[in-house]
Order: C-alpha cells, then sequence, then structure tokens
C-alpha cells in the first residue's frame, strides 16, 4: 500500500489487514517504553490546513511510538499565508525529504490532487465532506475491541446527524458496511446527501424509531453553521428530534453502544454526559487513535522490520 | 493584388448539397469553383471537406485582463486552428466589455491579430453586477448585437424583462448563462450520486431549468430575441424544445463537452474537468443530442475559457469553472456527437453565423462571388491532444488522452491562409 486516501481505495481486505496490525500496535502501547525502532529515519510530515486537536496529535504521537522524525507544518505561520501555493509547499517538504504527508484540508480530493507533486506517501487526515479513513478505522478496531468480533456481520449500526457535510460518515459508510454491518441513517432529508439510493444504507428521519433496534448507535457532531445555511431551522429543534438524551438511552438495548467521533458539541447532539451512557466507547475512540495511526504509518513506511526491538 | 488561392482536390459542402470542385480565390473573395483551376497557392484537400469558416458564439479571450490566460491573437490563432473565422468574445473581461471603448479595443486587436472575426458581445448589466443595464443602445450603435452577462445569470427578474424590453427595441439578441445563484452556492460538480460520493457541494439541473423557464416566458411577453448559452440539462431541451413549438423567437446551443464528457470523471479530483455549467449524466447527453438532431439546439459553441495552470492547480473548489474547446471542438464534435457531417457543419457554422448576425461573411455557401471564410477539414483523421502544441496560452484541455476524430487542415479567412496543413500561418 502507498497511499491512505479512502476506505474505498483501501478495500476489505486492506482494512482487516490495518485492524489486525493495529492488535500488534495496542500492544506496544501497554510497554512501560511504549516505543519501538521501526521507522527510524522516516520522516513524516503532517500538513494540516483545518484544525484538528485528536487527529494531528495522534499522527504525531504514533510517528514518535515508531521512532519516526516529525514535520508539522502550520498553516498558520507558513509561507502559504504568502501566497505560496500548495504545489509549492508539497514540493518544499518533499525537497526536505518527507517519506509521508498527512494532510488534512477543507477541500475534497486534494490527497489525490498533490499525489502528483511528490513521492511521498499520503495519508488523508480528512478533506472536506469527503474521507476520513484513519477515523473509520479507530472506529471499526474500538468497536471490534469491545464486542470482540472480527467481522460485523448482522450489526445494525445507526449513523445520527449531519451526514451531508460529513467525511466521518462516508469513510465509516463504507468501512462498516465492508465489515458486514447493516448501516442505518438518521437525519433530517436537509442533512442527507441529494441522493443517496446507490449507497447500501437505510434511511430514516426519525431517531426514536432506530433507538430499540440499534447495536451501534453513532452520534456526529452538528456545526452550528448549518443552521445560518437553512438545513435545520433552530439548533433547539434539531436536538429535540436528534440529540442523545438521558431518555433515549434508557431505550437502549442493553448491549448496545455508543460512539462519537468528536469534538462534542454538548447540549446539541449530546444532551447527556458521555460518562452517564453505560456504554460509551467515546474514550476508548481516543485512546486507540494512537495505535491504527501506528498501524497505518508502519504499513505505509515500515520496510517489514519487526516490531519488536526496543528504541 | 493579393496572391490566388485554390483548393483542390476536396468536396465543397453546402447547405444545397455537396460537390467536388476546386475552389479560386482572390482579394477576399471566392471566384471560381470548378475543376482543374490554378493558383499562386495551392493546397492539397483531397478526402477533405470544404465549406464555410466555423463560429463560434462562446469564446473567452480573456483580453483586456487575464492576458497570462489568453490574449485576442493566441485566442484567434487556437480559433483558426479550429477551423473558425469569426469568434463572439464574451464579455467578462476586466475591464468588462460594457462600455464603447472597451469594445472597440477587443475588435481593435482582433484586427490586428487578423486571424478571424472577432466580434465583442457585450454586457446585459453595467459591471455584469447584475444591478443596472448596460448603455445597451450606445453599444449597439457601436456595432454590438449580442449581449451577456455570461459568467453569471441576469438574477433579478424584473431587471432581465426590462433588458429583454430595451432589446427589442434595439433589434439585438439577449445571451443568458442560465443559472440561479442561489441554488449553486459553492457548487463544484452536478448534483448527483457522484457529487453524494465525493461530499462536493452539487449544481442542481434545476437551477438551470428554472432560469430557462423564466426567461421562455420573459421572452414570451416581451417579444425580445433571446440565445440561451450551454445548456446541459435533458428538462432545459423540453422546455426550449416546447418554447420553439410555441414559435418563440429563442434559439440554443450547447458546448462540444457537454456532449462527450460526464459528470463522473469529477471523480479523479482534477480540476480540468471542473466547468460551469458542470459536466452532466449520460442521460443528459442523449437528450442533447437529440435536441441536436431535432433543431431544439440550433449551435455548438466551444465556452471556450482558458485559465493559467496555477489557476487549475489550485483544489476543486478554489480552482475556477472552464476549459479550452476552439482547438478540439470539430474532433470532439465528429468523434462524440454522433452528427451526420453536415448536421455538424451546420450546427458548428451556418446556425451560429445566423444567430450572431455575422452571416453576410461567415456561413456562406462556397460559390463565385461569395466572402472566403472557410474551413477545410478531414472528416476521418483521427488525432489526440498534445499540449505541448496546443495554440492557447492555457493548457486546459479535458482531451488528453482521448482519440478526437475530424481534424481542420486548412483554414482561409479573407481570401488568405491562417492555417495550412494544421500549422498556423502567423
Amino acid at each position: 500500500m502507498k497511499h491512505l486516501r479512502s476506505i474505498d481505495e483501501l478495500g476489505a481486505k486492506g482494512l482487516l489487514e490495518l485492524l489486525q496490525l493495529t492488535v500488534h500496535m495496542a500492544e506496544i502501547n501497554q510497554r512501560p517504553v511504549p516505543k519501538v525502532p521501526a521507522l527510524r529515519g522516516r520522516t513524516v510530515a503532517s500538513l494540516f490546513f483545518e484544525d484538528s486537536t485528536r487527529t494531528r496529535l495522534s499522527f504525531e504521537t504514533a510517528a514518535k511510538r515508531l521512532s519516526a522524525d516529525t514535520l508539522t507544518f502550520n498553516v498558520s505561520t507558513s509561507s502559504v499565508n504568502k501566497g505560496e501555493s500548495l504545489r509549492d509547499t508539497v514540493a518544499t517538504i518533499t525537497d526536505m525529504g518527507a517519506d509521508a504527508f498527512v494532510v488534512r484540508h477543507k477541500s475534497v480530493g486534494i490527497p489525490w490532487q498533490i499525489e502528483q507533486w511528490t513521492k511521498a506517501s499520503i495519508i488523508n487526515a480528512g478533506d472536506g465532506a469527503h474521507q476520513h479513513p484513519t477515523q473509520a478505522l479507530v472506529d471499526c478496531y474500538t468497536i471490534r475491541e469491545a464486542t470482540h468480533t472480527a467481522r460485523f456481520d448482522g450489526m445494525q449500526i445507526t449513523i445520527v446527524g449531519d451526514i451531508k457535510h460529513s467525511r466521518v460518515a462516508r469513510s465509516n459508510i463504507q468501512a462498516f458496511t465492508m465489515l458486514g454491518a447493516k448501516v442505518t441513517l438518521v437525519a433530517p432529508p436537509t442533512l442527507l446527501p441529494p441522493d443517496v439510493s446507490h449507497w447500501p444504507v437505510e434511511v430514516n428521519h426519525h431517531l426514536d424509531d432506530v433507538i430499540p433496534t440499534s447495536d451501534v448507535l453513532y452520534m456526529l457532531r452538528l456545526q452550528s453553521e448549518r443552521m445560518s445555511q437553512g438545513h435545520v431551522p433552530t439548533l433547539r429543534e434539531y436536538s429535540e428530534q436528534y440529540s442523545l438524551t438521558q431518555k433515549r438511552v434508557a431505550r437502549l438495548r442493553d448491549s448496545a453502544i455508543v460512539m462519537h467521533p468528536g469534538p462534542m458539541n454538548r447540549g446539541v447532539e449530546m444532551q447527556i454526559d458521555p460518562s452517564d451512557i453505560k456504554n460509551s466507547l467515546i474514550h476508548r475512540q481516543v485512546a486507540n487513535g494512537v495505535s491504527v495511526r501506528m498501524a497505518v504509518l508502519f504499513d505505509l513506511l515500515g520496510s517489514g522490520a519487526n516490531l519488536g526491538g526496543q528504541a | 493584388m493579393s496572391k490566388s488561392v485554390v483548393i483542390k482536390g476536396g468536396t465543397i459542402l453546402n447547405q444545397n448539397g455537396e460537390l467536388r470542385a476546386d475552389v479560386r480565390i482572390e482579394n477576399e473573395i471566392v471566384v471560381e469553383v470548378g475543376a482543374n483551376l490554378k493558383g499562386d497557392i495551392e493546397l492539397d484537400a483531397s478526402g477533405c471537406i470544404v465549406t464555410s469558416g466555423f463560429v463560434d458564439l462562446h469564446a473567452h479571450l480573456r483580453e483586456p485582463g487575464k492576458e497570462e490566460a489568453e490574449t485576442i491573437e493566441t485566442g484567434s490563432r487556437a480559433g483558426a486552428l479550429g477551423g473558425y473565422t469569426a469568434l463572439v468574445a464574451m464579455p467578462n473581461t476586466d475591464p468588462p466589455q460594457d462600455s464603447v471603448a472597451v469594445i472597440d479595443f477587443v475588435r481593435e486587436q482582433g484586427k490586428r491579430a487578423g486571424l478571424v472575426d472577432v466580434i465583442p458581445s457585450g454586457c446585459i448589466t453595467l459591471g455584469r453586477q447584475g444591478e443596472t443595464l448596460a448603455p445597451m443602445a450606445e453599444l449597439a450603435q457601436a456595432g454590438v448585437n449580442f449581449f451577456t452577462d455570461d459568467g453569471f445569470g441576469v438574477q433579478d427578474a424584473s431587471l432581465m424583462r426590462r433588458a429583454l424590453e430595451y432589446a427589442r427595441g434595439l433589434g439585438v439578441t439577449l445571451a443568458q448563462h442560465c443559472e440561479v445563484a442561489e441554488l449553486t452556492k459553492g457548487a463544484v460538480m452536478s448534483e448527483c450520486q457522484c457529487c453524494t460520493d465525493l461530499g462536493l457541494p452539487g449544481w442542481p439541473a434545476i437551477a438551470e431549468e428554472l432560469m430557462v423557464f423564466r426567461d421562455i416566458e420573459l421572452v414570451r411577453i416581451t417579444g425580445a430575441t433571446m440565445h440561451f448559452l450551454h445548456l446541459s440539462t435533458a428538462r432545459s431541451v423540453e422546455l426550449v424544445r416546447a418554447a420553439k413549438r410555441d414559435g418563440l423567437p429563442i434559439t440554443a446551443e450547447v458546448t462540444p463537452h457537454h456532449l462527450s464528457l460526464t459528470q463522473e470523471l469529477l471523480a479523479s479530483f482534477d480540476s480540468v474537468y471542473k466547468v460551469n455549467p458542470p459536466l452532466r449524466s449520460s442521460e443528459d447527453i442523449r437528450a442533447l443530442k437529440i435536441g441536436l438532431l431535432d433543431g431544439t439546439i440550433d449551435a455548438i459553441a466551444t465556452d471556450h475559457a482558458p485559465h493559467p495552470r496555477r489557476d487549475k492547480e489550485m483544489s476543486l473548489d478554489m480552482a475556477p469553472p472552464g476549459m479550452l474547446g476552439l482547438e478540439t471542438a470539430l474532433g470532439v464534435v465528429l468523434a462524440f456527437g454522433d452528427l451526420e457531417i453536415k448536421d455538424a457543419v451546420a450546427l458548428l457554422s451556418w446556425n451560429p453565423a445566423r444567430i450572431a448576425k455575422v452571416d453576410n461573411a461567415h456561413g456562406r455557401p462556397i460559390a463565385a462571388s461569395e466572402p472566403a471564410n472557410i474551413c477545410v477539414f478531414d472528416p476521418e483523421l483521427s488525432w489526440s491532444v498534445d499540449l505541448q502544441r496546443l495554440a492557447s496560452k492555457s493548457i486546459n484541455s479535458p482531451y488528453v488522452g482521448r482519440t478526437l476524430r475530424g481534424k481542420v487542415r486548412h483554414t482561409i479567412f479573407k481570401g488568405a491562409p491562417t492555417v495550412i496543413d494544421g500549422q498556423a500561418q502567423k
């Protein structure tokens, strides 16, 4: 595998391999000194054109635990503000010896566009509303960890919220269905993409309908600008219909789990503190972020060196 | 006396039929059509069609203002290589073509280049801002008879109604870029399943069709002449077909790219495929082709839109829409248009010449005493685009790696060869 840009491109086989590799990485992270020399001498450059806390930090932590060098590109202090083009920025960092780019950008397709300008591997850390494949890997890994099942056959996963603008939803729909899950999207029609009839999903506009039958309830963040764009009349009205409340949690199956990719909008889609949910995996999602990203970096940049040594 | 030019061994294609004959040209005029003619310059046309030069209703020549992308000279040369002898220059220049000074400048630059007739169009509204009418009477006096705010549609229905009423008094044609802007904010590609997958904001067909419908009804109450630019959807074709059935003075064009490329190409994330209106579905293409065959669509126009490489290297949402068209139009139309050669020529030359009101000099029969604006093309030659060899200053052609059929061999403008054997002569 040269790049990780979308779950589609990765395919079911690649997805399962990375999830398997993540198990080894999680083991490394349990050690007293969670660091191995696997990627010594390799350089990972982070190119974040959009704000990020957990994705950027978990990639950087992952790179360091594998002993890779890291370059962090900070848009606000970079020459991008002097009008340097993306192409020149990528070429410059390539010249500095980057072996991989971890890219986040508000625009769809950037990880594919920059491929022409660098020999480095490209990892998509989020491109517009298109893809966020490492989040999907994190989520699949987290569900596996919680349910002790390798595949999700027969599992009912409900994704709730702003599907239309969500790269997390697009990646997860691909990944969950690849592993055999049945996926239901829950949102008002204005927060769904224009035509999902070709997606292998069910659509329901009423959260309360699907609460009792869901094995996984995956809540998406609703950005407040959706209101000014006319996608929902008010946040209050949205919350009434689509937020997770104490009452709704009470109607969940005993074994049902709750997930959220963060950052949470408390009071909007989450009207309950995650710590008050019995089977919330929200903290596990964050914790697993590092292991998953170690697996991705090792898969793209590793030369088969064993993971056993000490850095 | 200028040198005489003879086109030898081709098949002359006129509206009333075909004829195998040589053509002799002197002093900007066809002087003789017959067998075994001799001249100072003899151009071989064996296996070729000899017909009237093409007329493009829709060329962005970018001068003044964006000479980095194209100049009137380089755009004219690209046109000549594509078999064109007349180009309607779109008014979205900087400054825009809303004053006599800019109109005169564009026309003069066209004459200076001397490769095609450059026909400046005028803005409908001042600065293409959609707020107040441009001085259309003054521009009409300066020779403009085709007005558009292309790049934008005129959003204000009341203003558009006034523009049509005013245009009727002047006897000029208004050309609309049909796009209801509220429905296309931030749009990058057609609203479809592919845009759902890619998470890109969609440009819905209804945004075009609503304005087509509105303007048809405005033409009905004003009686003005109206041309629809670059129609892209099946429903637009239906609306225009019905309007023509009602006898309304409406014409319409479609671009070569909307006949040949589909929306799924955006999945490559290559901004060369970003264009406005966006590439549509294969069903839309089918409807556009039926529209060409039954006369609903009158012309094929390029919407030639050069952009410098650095602009097209931006992300899909930031890159400007548009693609090159002049040098590839014929090859695309014959390769993908499912048209008889005669129909293709009608759509590329005879009809647009009438719509642009230049049919006194262009789109004429190849016959004695007619103006010598002529295109000679090989209808069978397969070829592909070589970006290094484009005459345009920009390289945003979507046809790299695609086989085109039909290539211009010679172009004669005002009696002089501008292209011989596929090579520009100046």
